[in-house]
């Protein structure tokens, strides 16, 4: 995975898995505390206690097609590459909290990547889906919500070419804005 | 210092994109379209599937291509991400291996386009690849 949106668009998958409607997702920069935070919440079907512990072993996985799932095991190896941590928390029939911290300014940090154009996707292919992104720099925060867009909408989808560049630009703007 | 778009400018613009594109109504009618898959789970993000998915998404929109294309998870060809699955409407869907953005641009040209088969077509044993 070359940046953090791609591991936000894999372990959303696990969300979208797992039957949830409602997903939010967090990236957090904080420069005093040298912090970078990831954080994706789904009200899906969630884990039990035995599944939840192995969870992050590749060995352990809800794949049909193979006995391997990396997903989390390679976003783990990646925190912990740059001293930071996985931490995952999850109930049965609530939902699955997965948070991931890095330092921000180590060298093996990935770059955020293309986070507006993974948003985008993630909102324009799962439209039953309500996602939420969250965008903090410092005291700053900029909140993205697909119930909000399609509000305004209306009949028209995210997935319609002009409004997916149209939306990809929107947060983009809004992000460079407060990261100024 | 430039204007940040907001919700309320997102209003105005798909309003006036409302009242100049005819908005096609693909849902009622599956079979008229072509349908794209894009095999979105780990090995396909870590090979580039979304830099393909990004370009199938803007290819087919500006030759005017009648298309929907998805995400999807995990195909089960992780040996050869990305890769996508082609439904041409009457046709049966073709799974496309090793696609990046070069041969993205060939499938539409030839198979999409003119019905011409391509290297890197995964065979399948099963009709069709559900979720």
């Amino acid at each position: 995975m070359k940046d953090i949106s791609s591991h936000i668009l894999d372990i959303v998958q696990n969300s979208i898995s797992a039957d949830a409607d409602s997903i939010q997702i967090s990236v957090e920069k904080n420069i005093e505390k040298n912090i970078l935070k990831l954080l994706i919440i789904d009200n899906g079907k969630g884990m039990d206690k035995e599944f939840l512990e192995k969870v992050s072993d590749p060995y352990s996985t809800t794949r049909t097609t193979r006995k391997v799932g990396m997903g989390l095991a390679l976003l783990k190896q990646h925190a912990e590459r740059t001293k930071g941590y996985l931490k995952i928390e999850s109930e049965i029939n609530f939902g699955t909290e997965v948070k991931a911290e890095f330092e921000l300014n180590n060298i093996d940090r990935q770059p955020i990547g293309d986070i507006a154009g993974t948003i985008v996707l993630l909102s324009a292919a799962n439209p039953e889906i309500e996602f939420t992104y969250n965008h903090i720099y410092n005291e700053s925060k900029y909140s993205f919500n697909t119930k909000e867009i399609k509000s305004v909408l209306g009949d028209m989808e995210i997935s319609n070419p002009a409004i997916r560049k149209y939306l990809k630009e929107m947060i983009n703007e809004n992000i460079s804005e407060i990261e100024k | 210092m430039a204007k940040i778009k907001t919700l309320a400018d997102l209003k105005k613009m798909k309003n006036d994109l409302q009242s100049k594109v005819n908005i096609r109504e693909r849902a009622d009618h599956p079979d008229s379209y072509v349908q794209i898959k894009v095999g979105m789970a780990t090995s396909g993000i870590a090979s580039g599937a979304k830099e393909v998915m990004d370009f199938l998404i803007e290819a087919l929109e500006k030759r005017n291509i009648d298309a929907v294309v998805t995400q999807v998870g995990d195909m089960g060809y992780c040996f050869a991400e990305p890769t996508i699955e082609v439904h041409k409407p009457g046709e049966n869907p073709i799974v496309f291996g090793y696609v990046d953005v070069k041969k993205a641009d060939e499938i539409i040209e030839k198979y999409i386009k003119n019905g011409e088969l391509v290297e890197g077509i995964i065979p399948e044993n099963y009709q069709n690849i559900d979720k």
